[in-house]
């Protein structure tokens, strides 16, 4: 992780810990923000995926739904744990990935992208078919426990939710700096290239896949656990959409922007709900104008604008390594991140 | 770039600060919840139901309020989705400190609901069919709806049926939570009735073309039809039953129950059969029916101000929210008297779907009596008896 | 026999409505690689505005119909003018957002003026259905395979007689050549989102009548027609024409023969299968799609 990376780190734990404190303790508020952490795990696994190899996908909400319900049903019908029942959801939403990867990664963009959505939607009317429920769901899902300890409030909630996001960023991070990481983006930039250096670019493809999969299962099953009933309408393409929309709207290029991206699609709803039914339009708008100003997504231009107070600040010090250099950098080059680290 | 990136932070702080404040409580009023898929696929839902709110609410003020108390009634949108539904009653709980909540619309936003309210140990009236909404009751202390079961309304279908000598019929059902729930029950209850389900078809909620489907009903030798939808497919089957010629009656769900159905499907429409609440056929009544007067009230008055008429799911909302109102003027803002009083007192209360009995048993309160078996005669409903 | 001819006839009435935004999504793609994702928008467009023109304001069929075609034209031309051409020269992707951005606002425009509730008027003829073997064939399905045929022909015309059509063929396949011959590329994008536009407008005019319109049935079209557009190859009109009724034939036999609650989900398996063993679509050529970053 790069010196600002590891600030930034630094202040988003702050951030998590003092979250009580900055915005009450009300459930409601909680539960806004824990709905944002569990979109961001989807979204960061996506982040990886799309800056960083450069593979799209339209398919996360099967991913997410595949986590919901193996891990509800296993809990709810055969009493399996849930700190086990988590765990093998990700599993099964792995090898989904495997079995879709390995031929879906050999298309090419839209065409990858087709092939994704039609997973996810196949997905959906499975557990529409035969799902537990069908398309009315089901409920009474335990929630999660931890050595004898129920996770029921709000905050508690919260803490573990984001204690996962926090986590999953590091991983995300060292994977990112890793040597895998930069072969990812020697991919993203050129395959025939990368190839040609002995990257085994489809096996790590499959990799990348399967792990945005397994972060999207986690999350699926988390919510799965704190809302305690589930439906096939929550996982439908609708939501892969969504959950494009907030890396492309956070930023592209960066872990953060899938963070601050998943922040504010969550929040942005509850906040125009006073506006009644003219919310959907002032949904559309907000989304039309951001992606129009803000292009590289309104994360990096945050940073940017920091960097910028932290320069002029201290004008002698020399420039540290830019927060989310890869994000940062790439931002001269079309918005793809740069092959050099 | 700039200033446009300054124009954006402001507004994301506005954004936050209005989504995470809310303005301080007004002098004492009674403030009730209220969650409808104003928005989103169960639109066709909230949106009678939100109209529904709103005008009874302004009519209690008019009149005085509830014991001189002005009644508010906030209206949150689920964007019929069930996170939403849990954010909005999580909002209501706490930043509005309702003393209960009526709706959500749908089955599964209910259901989502059901430990919340059952935390938050405060009322909630559900505007939804599924029978897993309130049963079972030991589990559902705190919940109540107000429509019948589908089950109800399947046996209202099969006893007319019975007497009609239909023996074979072909069942067409929406993927979602209401078409399911349908389904279910229609295939639970055929044996108990001596009926054969020769064909068990679905369709997407935005399919346009369902002929297929019931050509192969048609093929299966049915007697009948029952479609179990709620929205556009219901005038879609219709007009595709029409354009078949299939000669065999079309019976649909209790969801029927709009006039606006009638005009869409025009003479497509004739001789279509339905289980229906008095609401839409309240003129017809006798006068002595102890809805009568109720229903006539509540559709002339919603016909004059929003220019339409409520159908069968406004009413939906009429039931809860009149509960609710009932109770909070004999007991007063305490969320355990009102469930108390929903659950005991409720007694031959007429409503718009039907004349309530609620019990520590049964937190519906209807039965198949409810409905009546009606047909589409010459634009228009007809009570067949 | 009898049977099967209705599920064939539902299949093609079905599938030609995709195969009318799968050609819309193909018209845009070929001007600028992208896909506009608020195509099913126009659709709706098409019927709704159709309903307001002939029902609200009572006027005869064809000036309805050249008004809700100007109607639709004129809302992409705006669309493009404001949300593709400011973002023309960065990113693909972001450029496909937006338009999932704008569909989300034209929705929220159509829930404004229209409600919720689904609209209808009389199909363009009025009479009995046909009977075929038995089977039976509404008239307003022989419009709309009419309609579907006629936009292929004059989509077929277009590009290969005229020399509009010939210089958005040039923009497709080398932007920059095509420049410097001296072709406005610019010009060509919006005309390939007005042209787009108006045929999904016209599918959305030809349907409303059996299948009733309703604000938010978009989403659906525009993945029925995209996975069309893609099974048939990208790029290739007719590839995505024939890619459309072949889904909606597989969702009508599937629906027929196997179940109901299926139809879906098939169609997409047969997709996904064809896309594994030829990775171009039915009719795309592979070494074009080497030439194109998306």
């Amino acid at each position: 992780m790069s010196k600002g990376n590891r600030t930034a780190y630094a202040v988003f734990l702050v951030l998590i810990a003092l979250f009580p404190l900055l915005f009450g303790k009300s459930s409601y508020t909680t539960s806004v923000a824990l709905f944002a952490g569990i979109n961001a795990l989807v979204a960061l696994g996506l982040s990886v995926l799309m800056g960083y190899a450069g593979q799209i996908s339209l398919g996360q909400a099967g991913f997410y739904g595949i986590g919901a319900y193996v891990s509800a049903l296993l809990s709810a019908r055969y009493g399996v744990p849930v700190l086990l029942s988590l765990p093998a959801a990700m599993a099964v939403a792995a090898a989904a990935a495997v079995v879709l990867a390995i031929p879906a990664l050999r298309l090419k963009g839209h065409y990858l992208a087709v092939a994704t959505l039609g997973f996810g939607e196949i997905i959906h009317v499975v557990l529409n078919e035969w799902g537990p429920g069908g398309p009315s769901g089901f409920g009474d899902i335990p929630p999660l426990g931890i050595l004898g300890y129920t996770l029921t409030s709000a905050s508690a909630w919260f803490y573990f939710v984001w204690g996962i996001v926090a986590i999953v960023m590091l991983f995300s991070f060292n994977l990112i700096h890793s040597r895998n990481g930069r072969a990812l983006r020697a991919i993203h930039d050129s395959e025939t290239a990368s190839n040609a250096m002995g990257v085994d670019v489809s096996a790590l493809k499959v990799k990348v896949f399967v792990l945005s999969a397994v972060y999207a299962a986690l999350a699926g099953g988390l919510y799965a656990h704190y809302v305690t009933f589930i439906s096939p309408g929550s996982f439908s393409l609708f939501y892969s959409v969504l959950v494009l929309m907030m890396v492309v709207v956070g930023g592209i290029n960066n872990l953060w922007g899938a963070v601050g991206g998943s922040l504010f699609i969550t929040v942005l709803p509850e906040a125009l709900r006073q506006f009644q039914e003219f919310d959907i339009l002032a949904y559309g708008l907000i989304l039309t104008l951001s992606l129009l100003f803000f292009r590289k997504g309104f994360v990096p231009l945050l940073i940017e604008k920091i960097r910028f107070r932290a320069l002029r600040k201290s004008p002698r010090t020399a420039p540290s390594p830019p927060l989310g250099a890869e994000g940062a950098e790439a931002m001269g080059k079309g918005g793809r991140p740069d092959a050099r680290d | 770039m700039k200033r446009g990136f300054g124009l954006f932070t402001a507004l994301l702080v506005i954004i936050l600060f209005a989504a995470f404040s809310f303005a301080a409580p007004a002098k004492a009023p009674y403030r009730i919840g209220a969650i409808f898929s104003v928005t989103g696929a169960a639109s066709f839902l909230g949106e009678p139901e939100k109209n529904t709110v709103l005008m009874l609410a302004e009519q209690i003020n008019a009149a005085g309020g509830i014991n001189g108390h002005p009644l508010e009634v906030i209206i949150e949108d689920s964007k019929s989705d069930e996170t939403q539904a849990v954010l909005a009653a999580k909002k209501l709980l706490e930043k509005d400190d309702v003393v209960a909540i009526i709706g959500p619309s749908t089955t599964g936003e209910s259901m989502a609901l059901v430990p919340i309210m059952t935390n938050a140990k405060t009322p909630l009236v559900s505007c939804a069919a599924g029978a897993g909404i309130t049963q079972p009751v030991s589990e559902r202390y705190w919940i109540f709806k107000s429509p019948q079961y589908d089950t109800s309304a399947v046996e209202a279908i099969y006893t007319y049926m019975k007497r009609q000598g239909i023996a074979k019929v072909g069942i067409v059902s929406i993927a979602t939570g209401f078409g399911d729930a349908g389904r279910k029950a229609l295939n639970d209850l055929a044996p108990k009735y001596g009926i054969t389900i020769v064909a068990d078809e679905r369709y997407g909620p935005k399919d346009s073309d369902m002929t297929t489907q019931l050509a192969k009903i048609k093929a299966a030798g049915a007697q009948a039809v029952i479609n179990w939808s709620v929205g556009p497919g219901q005038v879609v089957v219709t007009k595709n039953w029409n354009a078949l010629k299939m000669g065999i009656p079309l019976y649909q769900s209790h969801g029927w129950g709009s006039k606006k159905n009638i005009e869409l499907a025009g003479k497509a429409a004739e001789g279509v059969i339905a289980p229906l609440g008095r609401l839409v056929v309240w003129d017809k009544l006798a006068d002595r029916h102890p809805q009568k007067a109720l229903l006539k009230k509540y559709s002339q008055d919603y016909e004059a101000k929003f220019k339409g008429e409520p159908g069968t799911f406004g009413g939906h909302a009429y039931d809860s929210l009149m509960m609710v109102v009932e109770a909070l003027k004999k007991v007063g803002p305490d969320k355990a008297k009102v469930r108390d009083y929903i659950e005991n007192k409720i007694k031959k209360w007429p409503g718009t779907g039907g004349v309530f009995t609620m019990s520590p048993q049964d937190h519906c309160g209807l039965d198949k009596d409810a409905f009546e078996m009606v047909v589409v005669r010459n634009g228009d409903w007809e009570i067949l008896k | 026999m009898t049977v099967f001819l209705q599920f064939l006839f539902s299949g093609l009435t079905v599938g030609a409505v995709y195969a009318l935004v799968g050609l819309g999504f193909n018209i845009i793609y070929n001007a600028t690689s992208i896909i506009n994702l608020a195509q099913g928008e126009f659709v709706v467009i098409g019927g709704l505005v159709m309903w307001f023109f002939t029902q609200s304001v009572q006027l005869p069929f064809l000036p309805s119909l050249l008004l809700t075609l100007l109607t639709a034209g004129l809302i992409a031309l705006l669309m493009e003018r404001l949300t593709i051409k400011p973002l023309k020269k960065t990113d693909l992707l972001l450029m496909i957002m937006i338009t999932v951005a704008v569909s989300i606002l034209l929705r929220g425009l159509l829930m404004f003026k229209f409600g919720k509730e689904p609209y209808v008027y009389d199909p363009f003829t009025a009479g009995e259905p046909l009977q075929i073997h038995g089977a039976i064939l509404q008239q307003q399905t022989l419009w709309i395979f009419g309609i579907t045929l006629l936009c292929i022909v004059l989509i077929y015309l277009f590009f290969s007689r005229t020399l509009l059509g010939k210089a958005m063929r040039a923009c497709a396949v080398n932007p920059t050549a095509a420049k410097l011959v001296g072709i406005n590329v610019e010009r060509m994008i919006m005309i390939s989102f007005v042209l787009s536009a108006a045929m999904g407008a016209l599918a959305g005019i030809a349907i409303t009548p059996v299948s009733l319109m309703e604000y938010d049935k978009g989403p659906m079209l525009a993945v029925k027609g995209f996975s069309a557009a893609i099974m048939g190859g990208l790029g290739r009109g007719r590839g995505s024409v024939l890619g459309g009724f072949i889904i909606g034939i597989l969702e009508s036999m599937t629906a027929g023969y196997l179940h109901s609650g299926l139809k879906d989900a098939v169609a997409l398996v047969i997709m996904l299968a064809v896309l594994f063993f030829k990775p171009a679509g039915l009719f795309g050529s592979k070494a074009m799609l080497q030439l194109r970053k998306f």
